[in-house]
């Protein structure tokens, strides 16, 4: 029986820039079709593309394939391993150009891109009408200005544009799993309805979508769950039959591991219902899942249901939030955290004069920061600690608050307690997000060819 | 016979989010751990555990066949990625706010980390 074979080379934007290269190795390799998916666009990244848009016309796609792309594509191109990933965030078209672009620079023959639109909403919809469809929340009421405003597309036009030849197809705002979803029903010939088939499809993107996350990576615990060599992990591939039956593995002479422990938790990740795992494609049924260990890295997984798709599509609308401001300063040695202490309530005490409405979280890190309020001591002079940061974080949309409170922890250099060290600031633009449900007319997804065969 | 184990010591756990929701999968080891997973682990005492952050729900869904139970907690996140002010909007650390907690299981023999495959043996517990 035909096996398509998909190899997952990004799980987000920052992630390894040489990841792909041993998956597309291992690929061309493989006898069948072959697909590469890259997954680029966390929530905010859109919204940040859209703003760079914005200033240049010819911007606004995922800066991620300027590092991605060139390690893969000479072999993609040879081997006839088709691309799919939504870098083409705010500006598809653009990215396209660029991909064009780069594969002439690399002298490489002129791809087939496809280009996959339809998903930006913020046109359609007014603000008003996205606060009325607002879910979970109603942080759009009386917000006159979004940033972004884009559909959760599904795997149909991804087929659609592999239907008609194309060695690289480039979205912006997609349902993760239909990176993978598409290719499967381009090559099986799935059809709309066959809920099961199209579950299947969906987990394999749903297992892909975060790439190394299934083979090891956020996984190792020293001691509890050791992973081999992470430091090459190799990134997944699924070879997926007919019936919708997926074996997740990895290029061989990588490091990582691909067990049942590694595909369960992968499986589970960002799951809520998981009798009802929403996409645009089809409702995914996880609850019969079968998780098999079959080989070294091999883990066959299959049982997945299908319940029809939803009548509405997610959107994910961004906005301005204000600023993040951030300064930390160190004290080290010796009754460091009555130092620490005397510090932030030095701090607490200068802004509630200043800026009384400010709202100041303070971290000590080596005491208590990441696990947060009740888990460490309320007061850091009852810490066993002589190395802690201090962090201080607020978030305004008035830059002159935060002005102020950087100032002030910068002051604690010379108008502190003794040894404070180390001061570091930072102020970083502040996107919010909120999510809406709309129908489906609002997002008509439009496949069009940009490049030619040479 | 029954002794104290922390969960880190017999199940894997990993943390997911979208907005201010996080969700926990949690995982035995070995599958035969489920039921005394399940008959002790309720989402009251997940939600107990999260308690300084203050969840406006919990739920408990329970995947047998997987051996494995997913815990989705409302409003823990700080208001999520994008809003919180925290280290961690992701909730990307809180597994191991549920791997700390400790369930009762049957018998004394310490069990090892992972048992099979290429895996280094891992701590006893």
């Amino acid at each position: 029986m035909t096996k398509v074979f998909i190899g997952a080379a990004a799980g987000f934007a920052g992630d390894r820039s040489d990841a792909g290269v041993p998956v597309v190795d291992a690929l061309a390799a493989f006898s069948g079709p072959r697909f590469l998916m890259f997954e680029t666009l966390a929530e905010r990244t859109l919204a940040l593309c859209q703003l760079e848009r914005r200033q240049n016309p010819q911007r606004g796609y995922s800066p991620a394939l300027e590092r991605m792309l060139p390690p893969v594509l000479a072999q993609c191109l040879a081997s006839g391993t088709r691309i799919v990933g939504n870098f083409g965030a705010a500006n598809p078209p653009a990215a396209a150009d660029r991909i064009a672009d780069m594969a002439r620079s690399l002298g490489l023959r002129a791809p087939r891109i496809a280009v996959v639109e339809g998903d930006d909403i913020a046109t359609k919809l007014s603000p008003g009408d996205l606060a009325a469809r607002e879910i979970g929340g109603s942080s759009l009421a009386q917000r006159p200005e979004i940033i972004s405003a884009n559909a959760y597309l599904g795997a149909q036009p991804i087929a659609q544009a592999l239907d008609q030849d194309a060695d690289i197809v480039v979205t912006g705002r997609v349902a993760d799993s239909a990176l993978a979803l598409g290719p499967l029903l381009h090559a099986f010939r799935w059809r709309a309805d066959d809920w099961d088939r199209l579950a299947a499809g969906t987990l394999a993107g749903h297992l892909l979508e975060c790439g190394a996350q299934v083979t090891g990576g956020y996984f190792a615990d020293p001691g509890y769950k050791d992973v081999p060599d992470l430091a090459t992990v190799g990134y997944p591939i699924a070879e997926i039959n007919q019936d919708g039956e997926i074996v997740i593995t990895k290029p061989v002479g990588t490091g990582g591991v691909v067990d049942r422990l590694t595909v369960v938790e992968q499986l589970l990740y960002e799951i809520h219902d998981p009798s009802a795992y929403l996409a645009p494609d089809v409702i995914l049924d996880l609850t019969d899942v079968d998780v098999a260990e079959i080989g070294k890295d091999r883990v066959c997984v299959s049982g997945a249901r299908g319940k029809p798709a939803p009548e509405t599509l997610k959107a994910t609308v961004c906005f301005d939030s204000g600023l993040l401001g951030e300064a930390e300063i160190s004290y080290a040695g010796a009754n460091a955290p009555a130092r620490a202490q005397l510090a932030a309530d030095t701090v607490r005490e200068r802004l509630r004069k200043r800026v009384p409405r400010l709202e100041v979280r303070i971290d000590a890190i080596g005491i208590v920061s990441v696990l947060g309020a009740g888990r460490g001591p309320a007061d850091f002079r009852q810490a066993q600690a002589n190395d802690v940061r201090l962090r201080f974080a607020a978030q305004s949309t008035d830059a002159g608050e935060i002005e102020m409170l950087l100032d002030e922890v910068e002051a604690l250099y010379c108008a502190g307690p003794a040894g404070g060290a180390g001061v570091r600031r930072r102020i970083t633009p502040r996107l919010a997000s909120a999510s809406c449900l709309i129908e489906r007319s609002y997002a008509q997804p439009r496949v069009t060819m940009k490049g030619v065969r040479a | 016979m029954t002794r104290t184990v922390r969960l880190q010591d017999i199940a894997n756990a990993r943390t997911g989010d979208k907005g201010n929701r996080l969700n926990v999968a949690l995982v035995c080891r070995n599958p035969a751990d489920y039921a005394a997973v399940a008959a002790q682990l309720t989402a009251e005492r997940v939600a107990g555990a999260f308690a300084a952050r203050k969840p406006s729900r919990v739920v408990r869904y329970d995947l047998p066949k997987l051996a494995a139970f997913n815990f989705v907690l409302d409003d823990v996140l700080e208001g999520g990625v994008n809003a919180s002010v925290g280290l961690d909007g992701h909730g990307k650390s809180l597994s191991f706010l549920v791997l700390d907690m400790t369930i009762e299981i049957a018998g004394d023999v310490p069990r090892r980390a992972r048992e099979t495959g290429t895996i280094a043996p891992g701590r006893s517990s």
